[in-house]
């Protein structure tokens, strides 16, 4: 039985690696851009997708299908922030929500269109590493793939952190995000640092999707679930913390893991159930600390950041945002 | 020689003109103190030549140049500049990540990151502290700070001493000072103390109502006659017959 749970507390923070992956663009999106994009989980799948006919009927090596798609997919973020989000931004709350819930159903009705319903993977393209491991003491097997995915999650994380922190890029996006016309009067172009971080975030999720199709199987409706479990490793993480999503990611992977020592159907429940639990605790934190109502608690609740009683305004309790 | 020209400016907030048929002109080293009580428009006005508000009508030039359509960032680097009402820093970075913003924006000129510590010299200890971690009084001398790094050929400065204590809207103004003694740039300032305004401006411009009521030298006016420019006092008795 200790073995067992051994196992699952590692099985499920390398699980976290490609849930961090699929949630670190949605992060940067509604922590950067201020945009919830319910179409994320469909990107992810498109990026898989397009890999996946690259590699199966061109017969591109995997790894130059990858380099060719993500930016192929960075710049359809590009496109579809200009194009699309600017427009539904300026539409108010409920606009993105319907204009990303029907840019999913779009997807997804057209990659049925182009490709069928049919499960597809990329697992027999990349040879032994979708079934590869390595055994350690007590037993205990770690699976390459999933070790590469989390490394990878770690790179791109930092990767990302860095961009932030230290580039003139990284620096525009942080100041388009904190103010946006303030960031125009420093002299920045905030609608192309806002499209910048939409095409980071959808090359992002077609990484992620990519993994996810080397893990197991994609259809055109695969997205959906995927980006449930991207919204949940950002909130546990803290929304608009990069780092956060890692960690959050890692918490939902254990939680799925140990609840799949009960049964299949509890690994699912584990993950939502965890989730609940962290947006109710900071719910009832913020309804606690604040005088802003239930607007404000939510806010404090998805960022998790607390809040100066006096203005209602959030601040910083975990930690600095990156 | 005219910097900023500003023909028949007419702005609204939805049903409402905030800023009527303005008209102004601003040569280089001249400062222009914008004077009016609360919603007289002045900070509309500003917001309007900056670029952050739409402009309804008229024509806004900088050194002869139609800027009336372009967005805000165009303008700084062109050559407008303005440090926001509230100051509008980003409170999570530093202050050095805060002002290298506005440097690595910024068109070349004479104002660099050493020559704005000279004149902000209480911003030295503090440039790796978060902004949000910073007084009022240094938070604006942050944004002053930023609006210059941008090399302006016009700055606007809006409520400079809105909250501030006495000592920090001394030291605001006397680096103030040293920037206009410069001479390189336009200034047009928005300013509530009536007497800060009239004392640093070559020229005032009092708002009523979003109208132009008194335009001219500080020296050209009785106060009378600016106080009651400045509440719209003979536009109220004429509009009551």
């Amino acid at each position: 039985m200790a073995d067992a749970f051994v196992q699952a507390l590692v099985q499920g923070t390398l699980l976290g690696g490609y849930y961090a992956i699929v949630a670190v663009g949605l992060s940067l999106m509604v922590g950067v851009v201020r945009f919830i994009n319910l179409a994320h989980g469909d990107m992810a799948v498109l990026g898989a997708l397009i890999v996946i006919a690259l590699t199966q009927a061109v017969g591109l090596p995997v790894g130059l299908a990858i380099a060719v798609t993500l930016p192929v997919m960075a710049a359809l973020g590009w496109i579809m922030h200009a194009v699309l989000f600017e427009r539904a931004m300026r539409g108010g709350f409920l606009l993105p929500i319907l204009v990303t819930i029907g840019l999913g159903a779009a997807l997804q009705n057209g990659m049925f269109g182009l490709w069928g319903s049919n499960t597809r993977s990329l697992g027999a393209d990349i040879g032994g590493l979708s079934w590869a491991s390595w055994s350690l003491p007590a037993g205990i097997l770690v699976g390459q793939l999933p070790v590469l995915i989390f490394a990878c999650a770690v790179v791109v994380i930092g990767a990302l952190h860095l961009m932030l922190r230290a580039t003139r890029l990284g620096r525009a996006i942080k100041a388009t995000a904190t103010d946006p016309e303030a960031a125009e009067l420093c002299g920045v172009d905030a609608r192309r640092a806002q499209r910048a971080a939409s095409a980071i975030a959808v090359s992002l999720a077609a990484l992620a999707g990519v993994f996810l199709a080397m893990r197991g199987q994609v259809t055109p409706y695969s997205g959906p679930a995927q980006l449930i479990f991207a919204f949940e490793a950002v909130v546990i993480g803290g929304l608009g913390s990069i780092w956060g999503t890692l960690i959050g990611g890692i918490i939902l992977g254990i939680s799925q893991s140990l609840g799949g020592l009960i049964s299949n159907q509890a690994a699912l429940l584990a993950g939502h159930l965890v989730f609940l639990t962290v947006l109710m605790a900071r719910l009832a934190q913020g309804w606690r600390a604040g005088h802003g109502g239930w607007r404000v608690a939510l806010r404090a609740a998805l960022t998790g950041r607390g809040i100066t009683a006096r203005q209602g305004q959030t601040t910083a309790w975990k930690g600095k945002r990156t | 020689m005219t910097v900023l020209s500003v023909s028949n400016l007419t702005c609204r907030h939805g049903l409402l003109t905030a800023v009527r048929d303005i008209d102004l002109s601003l040569a280089r080293g001249e400062v222009l103190s914008i004077i009016g009580a609360n919603g007289a428009g002045k900070t509309t006005l500003l917001r309007s030549i900056a670029g952050v508000h739409p402009v309804a009508q008229g024509r806004i030039a900088l050194n002869g140049e139609d800027v009336t359509r372009l967005r805000a960032f165009e303008r700084v680097r062109r050559g407008i500049a303005m440090s926001p009402e509230g100051r509008r820093l980003f409170y999570d970075l530093t202050v050095a990540d805060n002002l290298r913003i506005a440097s690595e924006n910024a068109r070349p000129g004479p104002w660099s990151t050493a020559r704005v510590m000279d004149t902000f010299p209480q911003l030295g200890p503090l440039v790796h502290l978060p902004a949000g971690k910073l007084s009022g009084g240094q938070r604006q001398a942050v944004a002053i700070a930023r609006a210059l790094l941008s090399n302006p050929d016009v700055i606007l400065l809006d409520e400079v001493s809105l909250g501030l204590s006495p000592a920090a809207v001394e030291g605001v103004y006397q680096s103030l000072a040293t920037v206009r003694a410069a001479g390189d740039m336009a200034i047009i300032l928005v300013e509530q103390d009536l007497n800060r305004a009239l004392a640093f401006a070559d020229r005032i411009l009092c708002m009523a109502e979003g109208r132009a009521e008194l335009q001219g030298a500080p020296s050209d006016f009785t106060r009378a006659q600016i106080s009651d420019a400045y509440f719209g006092i003979h536009r109220q008795e004429a509009a009551h017959g």
